[in-house]
């Protein structure tokens, strides 16, 4: 139960970063706090949106599924199911391949770092840390 | 299980909170400067449909709506564009129509479009667009107003500067600005640079270089290379 909670409560914290750089995106908000001007750069940049789609709005659908999933783990009668440990740690693990993607164009393509990405790969990564070894542990 | 269902929703208020102030910030007091202002459109500032280069026989147009303090759209011109114009522009194949896009999100991107403006007036735009894209790493991280430094590019691309004062001083063209800034937004505009090529739109994520533009031109114009 711990560890579900600890991902929703990371998940939330990715959701609320996500949901801010998509904002700048579309425009809600006008300037990103970021202090070195780079986060601007890669959100205005031409990864800034895959498939047609800001790159932070896969990042808001992905936190809150992550989140819905964890809540939903917590309810008492699926506290001691197994699905929701499995679906975590496929849904994180993805996630953190996404993450890893990204950043590998922030260090390497475009040679800037958005603070804001870094939060979240953080997060996310963190995600995966815990719900993988909480699948791995219940094997 | 209450203070994890607090913490929940302690975090999401926090975030609301920040997010809110953060939108009520938007202008910043980096817009501080009166050029950073949007100018009030009139019908004249609406028909003005941007600078072009290129022939009017031309079978492609692209047009590109572009920030001049965005770095993607500096990597671009600086980059890219020149191949674009040797072998596609300066042949017929290709005319290309410029549209002030300032993003928001950058200090000084308004007052550069000015500039701009203020230099194409004298029949020196794309000379303007150049300079300012090459020394866009130099005035793009100026701390305070950039105005003397486009200046200075204005004098070294051959403006009459007196003339190119006034023009900025009097902000005539900001109204324009804003117009072309709205029209692309109507488009569906949200960053820069982005292309149209005969009306439709193009992915940027393909388009960020000359070789693509080269494909797009042959295949609107039949030769597509198999």
């Amino acid at each position: 139960m711990r560890r579900r909670q600890v991902i929703a409560l990371l998940a939330l914290v990715g959701f609320c970063i996500a949901l801010y750089l998509w904002f700048y995106k579309i425009g809600v908000i006008g300037k990103l706090q970021c202090g070195s001007g780079s986060c601007e750069y890669v959100q205005t940049s031409r990864y800034g949106a895959l498939f047609g789609v800001p790159v932070a709005l896969y990042g808001v659908a992905g936190y809150a599924v992550i989140f819905a999933v964890a809540m939903v783990g917590l309810q008492p009668s699926q506290l001691a199911r197994r699905w929701p440990t499995t679906a975590l740690a496929l849904l994180s693990a993805g996630g953190f391949l996404f993450t890893l993607y990204l950043t590998g164009i922030e260090l390497f393509v475009l040679h800037a770092i958005c603070r804001w990405c870094v939060g979240s790969a953080v997060v996310m990564s963190a995600i995966a840390a815990v719900a993988v070894e909480g699948a791995v542990r219940r094997r | 299980m209450k203070p994890f269902y607090l913490l929940l929703v302690l975090v999401a208020v926090v975030a609301g909170v920040l997010m809110w102030r953060a939108s009520q910030n938007s202008g910043g007091d980096v817009s501080a400067a009166a050029a950073d202002v949007p100018g009030i459109v009139t019908a004249a500032d609406s028909a003005f449909q941007g600078y072009v280069l290129g022939s009017a026989t031309a079978p492609v147009e692209v047009v590109e709506y572009a920030d001049f303090q965005c770095p993607h759209c500096g990597e671009f011109a600086n980059v890219q564009f020149p191949t674009i114009k040797d072998q596609l522009i300066s042949t017929g194949r290709l005319r290309w129509r410029f549209r002030d896009y300032p993003l928001g999100s950058f200090p000084w991107s308004r007052i550069a479009a000015l500039a701009g403006q203020c230099a194409g007036e004298q029949g020196k735009f794309w000379e303007m667009e150049d300079a300012l894209f090459q020394h866009q790493s130099d005035w793009g991280m100026s701390r305070g107003n950039p105005t003397s430094a486009f200046r200075d590019l204005a004098r070294g691309i051959g403006v009459d500067v007196d003339k190119y004062n006034a023009c900025m001083d009097s902000q005539r063209y900001a109204g324009r600005i804003e117009a072309s800034h709205r029209e692309g937004s109507a488009r569906g505009v949200t960053g820069t640079p982005t292309f149209y090529a005969n009306g439709r739109e193009l992915d940027n994520t393909r388009f960020g270089n000359s070789d693509a533009f080269k494909n797009l031109v042959d295949s609107l114009t039949g030769k597509v290379r198999h």
